[in-house]
């Protein structure tokens, strides 16, 4: 017996062997870099494989778009226009996203804890911030992840699709439970998701198996060919293929499977909250796009009762519980249901102008996130008693800036004090809510004329009356930005400080007591009346990652053609 | 004695393990109810390996055995974590996070 050792086109692997390598080579860097250089170095190595990856993906291009994509690896991958126009946009948004992870405030604070393994509030973390050890373990998890991701869509064989599903959710477990402050509730949105995730991946793996034992390869072209026959096996298929597109509806989050989705939004970290929200739903798009068009068509009457359901179910109830959300992070949590209602809308199309609408809201829809949430970060809470307003010496910042200000009456009257931020995020919410000139119109535009002429029209008609409904919220805010007045100036002096624990004694108070149990409580129910709302000054990574997502959302918005033409012209799955 | 048999098993292991998972307030034991799917998953992609006559199924059952063991190392740390600060592993008292 001879050994034929497979023919692998390194070539066409490239866009993802880059990015996997440099999260190896990071986790080295960890381990054998010292600490004063490690961020910088991180840093260069993830910048570098992200511009390297799209670099990769770029010289790919030109060959896909002539020949129409091939097959990798025996076909356990296939590298066509979609898988392509994917990776560059996980590419893109990662690299965007990982301005806004890299930042730190004016006091070096990143948005990740210092050492993420230790108790909070112990004294080991104590002594580990005393000592000034930082850990940078961010920047490799950052990168298996987007390896994952971008294997994810451009899978051939349900093995491949599995394995990465589970190389992309991995990371994001870890990195959701990060947080800097907070750590309780980013702690406990960690488990939520680590269960739920790992539930809906044995859902999907189950799902595999019986589409195996239903045809017998777990090729996508092989079971495309057995699902066309018809057999007596039918019941298997069925099961199968629902289990199949429940474990990627999860990653989705799409209602029914969303419940994880606004809880682990607001406990995470904001910039991963961001990339999460963005990438993952990229990467689980394009994987249910590719298996709904090219394995389960023949299937379409069966499944189209299902996603129907689910369609309609998340469009509507990702609107209506987002316009009673008083907290900013989870009120973009169920907005990002809702819009995966309508992305599913373009999916369920199931016709050539259905993959290219999809993509482009992807697109549209990931640029507005990663700005959204970068602005979130920078938004914080401060506490008057620490410092007076207008000392803004390293010290005084250090002592008086807390979390995330994410309580929406703390954005009140953000338009008088900081006009630019303020204008960014209104831009993105308009972006979100579909308004003509933004990048989020042209995508629902897109995606609602892909479902009517695919016949369903139905679809198109709740998503257009959703997005009306959804425009009220988003409008609310910019409302509560621009025509209202801070809710502290009011009174200032409040009683609630004792309740608060008191943060006034400096750095280490401020620090503990935000890390710790008492203060997540108080945190939780309602923002104390002794902080008042302010823009944290930053390192600038964030501000030039909200900067290009806004000016992208406006160039999207005002001449989509070019954008729309390239993804269209590509846009053509492997059989 | 036909295959089938193995399948029903199988079936049987998935719906107690899914059950385990949605009903059980022990983070652990929660866990130990995904594992317990992942390994029904195993024993139906190994019997349908054997009904087809080939290998991939088996192929698949291991690298579903390395996932696991993946998911292991990253759940128990997450668990771990919380145990260290609450001194409880119940989902029950993980509840801060509400709208």
């Amino acid at each position: 017996m001879t050994f034929t050792a497979p023919d692998i086109a390194w070539g066409a692997l490239s866009p993802v062997l880059i990015v996997l390598a440099a999260g190896v080579l990071g986790v080295l860097v960890e381990a054998f870099v010292p600490d004063r250089v490690r961020r910088p170095v991180q840093l260069v190595l993830t910048f570098g494989a992200l511009v390297g990856s799209i670099i990769a993906v770029a010289a790919l291009w030109s060959g896909v778009r002539s020949s129409g994509g091939r097959d990798v690896l025996e076909g356990s991958l296939l590298v066509d226009g979609p898988t392509l126009v994917l990776q560059g946009a996980l590419g893109v948004l990662t690299l965007l996203a990982l301005l806004v992870v890299a930042d730190r405030t004016a006091t070096g604070e990143d948005a990740f804890a210092p050492s993420a393994a230790s108790v909070p509030g112990s004294e080991y973390e104590d002594l580990a911030r005393r000592k000034g050890i930082t850990q940078t373990e961010v920047y490799p998890l950052l990168l298996l992840a987007t390896g994952g991701m971008m294997i994810l869509p451009a899978t051939g064989d349900l093995l491949t699709l599995f394995v990465a599903l589970e190389v992309l959710s991995l990371p994001l477990y870890l990195l959701t439970g990060m947080a800097r402050r907070r750590r309780l509730l980013s702690q406990e949105a960690a488990l939520k998701y680590f269960l739920l995730g790992a539930f809906a991946s044995a859902l999907l793996i189950f799902g595999v198996a019986l589409l195996y034992g239903y045809a017998g390869s777990l090729r996508y072209s092989d079971i495309a060919a057995a699902v066309a026959t018809p057999s007596a096996l039918d019941p298997l298929l069925l099961v199968g293929a629902v289990l199949l597109l429940v474990g990627l509806l999860f990653k989705v989050g799409a209602v029914p499977f969303h419940a994880w989705t606004p809880d682990v939004y607001q406990g995470a970290p904001t910039p991963i909250t961001g990339f999460m929200a963005a990438c993952t739903k990229i990467a689980a798009f394009g994987a249910l796009l590719r298996v709904y068009y090219t394995v389960f068509p023949s299937l379409q009457w069966d499944l189209d009762v299902v996603l129907w359901t689910v369609a309609i179910a998340t469009m509507v109830l990702g609107t209506v519980v987002a316009l009673v959300q008083t907290d900013v992070k989870r009120l973009l949590a169920y907005s990002s249901i809702a819009h995966a209602g309508f992305v599913l809308t373009g999916v369920i199309a199931l016709d050539d102008a259905g993959i290219s609408a999809v993509l482009f809201y992807l697109l549209a829809y990931g640029v507005a996130t990663i700005g959204a949430f970068g602005i979130v970060w920078l938004v914080r809470e401060r506490s008057v008693s620490a410092a007076s307003d207008d000392d803004e010496s390293d010290e005084a910042l250090r002592a008086s800036v807390l979390g995330e200000a994410t309580h929406l009456s703390q954005w009140a009257g953000l338009g008088r004090t900081s006009p630019v931020l303020a204008g960014a995020f209104a831009l993105f919410l308009l972006s979100f809510a579909g308004i003509p000139l933004t990048a989020g119109f042209i995508g629902k535009f897109a995606v609602f004329s892909a479902a009517v002429e695919g016949g369903a029209w139905p679809l198109a008609l709740v998503g257009v009356l959703s997005s009306a409904a959804a425009a009220f919220f988003y409008v609310r805010i910019i409302v509560l930005m621009y025509f209202t007045s801070p809710a502290h100036e009011s009174a200032p002096d409040a009683p609630g400080a004792v309740e608060a624990g008191a943060p006034t004694a400096g750095a280490d108070v401020a620090l503990t007591t935000d890390d710790g149990a008492g203060a997540v409580a108080t945190l939780v129910a309602a923002p104390a009346p002794t902080t008042t709302t302010t823009v944290v000054p930053s390192e600038g990574l964030a501000a030039v990652a909200i900067g290009v997502c806004a000016l992208v959302t406006v160039v999207l918005g005002v001449f989509p053609t070019p954008v729309l033409d390239l993804i269209s012209d590509v846009a053509r799955f492997l059989p | 004695m036909t295959l089938t048999h193995y399948l029903v098993l199988s079936g049987i292991l998935f719906s107690v393990g899914s059950a385990t998972v949605l009903l059980r307030r022990n983070a652990i034991i929660a866990f130990m109810g995904v594992e317990l799917m992942l390994n029904a998953t195993n024993l139906a992609l190994v019997t349908f390996s054997r009904m087809h006559g080939e290998l991939t199924g088996q192929v698949l059952a291991f690298f579903v055995m390395v996932v696991a063991a993946a998911e292991v190392v990253v759940g128990l740390a997450i668990i771990v974590a919380i145990f260290r600060t609450r001194r409880s592993a119940s989902i029950d008292d993980v509840n801060l996070l509400k709208s």
